[in-house]
């Protein structure tokens, strides 16, 4: 039923001047519409892998594939077409003067004609729903804004993929969850493949499945609810359980009788206050 | 103080001159150039000030906004005429101050001289403030294009400006950051001597360009990311389009280039 868009073997990467291994023996499989989470701390290798995804580094051993390309310096273009990436600084990827010449930027790029572009251009931006900041400049939005104008950017291409590295990180928790949103909906409509790199747990959380790096190599891999059991020892890899899981844990081990482990506050709090009239 | 500085900026409005097409108006303000300099005689003078009036009004821009605006500009251009005023010895002696004397010619030349200083800045200011930045480099993009043909790169260049344009908020925006950053560690901008204050500035442009390279370097990876190979074969999403407006606007510069020709001195 489900089709392999991102197959990575055995991969193995170390930058020119150090010693260890950025990425080692990795091996990695996505299906088409999934959404997949990689999460680390610091130094894991997680921007490594993702810049090994969008042909900024290329593998040292193993193969990359990509939508049926194979990653090398001859069809990196296609693999780019077919994978687009939100970066962390909303500042630092936005091209264009105004939002639509950010979004067409792409599409110039890959030598769109002009009357398909404009097309394309509010089709995307409609899209994230942007489309009221067609001439805004980009120092009057917000973080969230610009991520979803990057967003935009992305999927005017029509890409089969997207990858966010770390593309929440640098903004207010407001922008965090417009942005995810925007994300969960266009990943609901198009089924576009999601794939999230973050150090955010609670991030993760909204992912069908989480890979878990350490030290440039899987430490483990699971549903975000098989993940988060593991409390301790994600700590000791650097990576907090979000808040809402942890209280739901510690009010299971007090003895009340939660119907799961929640992902979000708002779940727990209706949990909690409901509790009662289970009874 | 910056909100009342105008050189370089763009004013959101619609007129005629809005809608031109921004090829024309580089043109147009290119050839007005060269044409001002046709004027010497008083009636050459008063036929420029005329034109330049009417592009003001047909552009929509207030002129007293646009007076107020090139303040900065008019002590430049005092500065200019009081130079001809004492220095030109031309014409009868009108008064003596000191050991300086005064000229009718220098005073006439004073006159032109800044009047021409004046009408250049005022038709210069109203380009940028007539047409979005982006326009302005769309336009020099396709004015310059057959320099591609002897290899000079015309789209890169388009391209740097156009990005330059684009952070340039971004930039101050850190620049007041940082600024602020220091001046909680105790540094201060605002007194001592020059060369102290010259000193203070280091602390501030070092973040900056640290930062402003890391911006460039996080922006190529994006550029590339998102399929930036240079110019070859590359559409364009603006297109400009020249229409009748823009012919008649420069043939009516031409008209006014052979009335200065006929009336100078």
């Amino acid at each position: 039923m489900s089709e392999t868009v991102i197959s990575i073997q055995e991969v193995s990467f170390q930058y020119p001047d150090q010693t260890a291994f950025a990425l080692q023996n990795v091996s990695l499989h996505v299906q088409r519409g999934e959404w997949l989470a990689i999460v680390g701390h610091n130094g894991s290798g997680k921007s490594t892998l993702a810049k090994m995804l969008n042909g900024l580094h290329y593998p040292q051993k193993g193969q990359v594939m990509i939508s049926g390309f194979m990653l090398s310096e001859e069809n990196v273009w296609s693999i780019r077409e077919k994978l687009g990436m939100v970066f962390q600084n909303p500042d630092n990827q936005f091209v264009g003067t105004t939002v639509q010449d950010d979004v067409a930027f792409g599409l110039e790029n890959n030598g769109v004609e002009q009357t398909m572009m404009k097309e394309r251009v509010l089709a995307a931006l409609q899209k994230v729903g942007m489309t009221a900041f067609l001439n805004q400049e980009p120092h009057h939005l917000s973080g969230g804004q610009k991520q979803r104008v990057a967003i935009a950017s992305v999927i005017a291409l029509r890409p089969d993929i997207i990858l966010l590295d770390e593309a929440t990180s640098m903004l207010d928790p407001l922008g965090r969850d417009e942005v995810m949103e925007t994300i969960r909906e266009l990943k609901e409509k198009e089924g576009l493949t999601v794939i999230s790199i973050t150090h955010d747990l609670e991030e993760a959380a909204k992912a069908d499945r989480v890979i878990v790096l350490n030290e440039g190599s899987i430490y483990t891999e699971g549903t975000p609810q098989a993940i988060f059991q593991m409390d301790q020892e994600l700590l000791q890899l650097g990576l907090g359980v979000p808040f809402s899981v942890r209280m739901s844990q510690l009010l299971a081990d007090e003895g009340l009788l939660l119907t799961q482990r929640h992902f979000n506050q708002e779940e727990l709090v209706r949990d909690i206050w409901t509790l009662n009239f289970a009874k | 103080m910056m909100e009342k500085v105008i050189l370089g900026r763009y004013l959101p409005a619609d007129s005629i001159v809005h809608r031109m097409d921004p090829r024309a108006k580089l043109l147009f303000i290119f050839v007005f150039v060269l044409i001002v300099f046709l004027a010497n005689n008083v009636a050459t003078y008063a036929l420029l000030g005329a034109f330049t009036l009417f592009i003001v009004f047909s552009s929509n821009v207030k002129l007293r906004f646009l007076i107020a605006g090139l303040k900065p500009v008019i002590l430049l251009i005092l500065f200019t005429f009081f130079l001809h005023v004492f220095f030109t010895k031309e014409g009868e002696v009108l008064t003596q101050v000191g050991f300086l004397s005064i000229y009718e010619g220098g005073v006439i030349k004073g006159i032109f001289i800044s009047l021409r200083f004046f009408l250049l800045i005022l038709v210069t200011s109203l380009l940028t403030l007539t047409t979005p930045p982006i326009s302005v480099t769309d336009g020099i993009e396709s004015l310059f294009g057959p320099l591609k043909k002897i290899k000079v790169p015309v789209h890169e260049l388009a391209l740097m400006m156009s990005i330059s344009l684009r952070f340039i908020p971004t930039l101050l925006d850190e620049t007041d950051k940082i600024m602020k950053a220091q001046m909680a560690r105790g540094a201060d901008f605002t007194s001592g001597s020059i060369a102290d204050r010259v000193k203070a500035v280091i602390p501030l442009l070092i973040p900056l360009f640290v930062s402003a390279f890391k911006r460039a370097e996080e922006l190529a990876v994006a550029m590339e990311a998102r399929g930036y190979k240079g110019g070859q074969g590359r559409t364009k999403y603006r297109v400009l389009a020249w229409h009748v407006r823009d012919t008649m606007a420069l043939l009516l510069l031409a008209v006014l280039a052979v009335v200065l020709f006929m009336l100078r001195s």
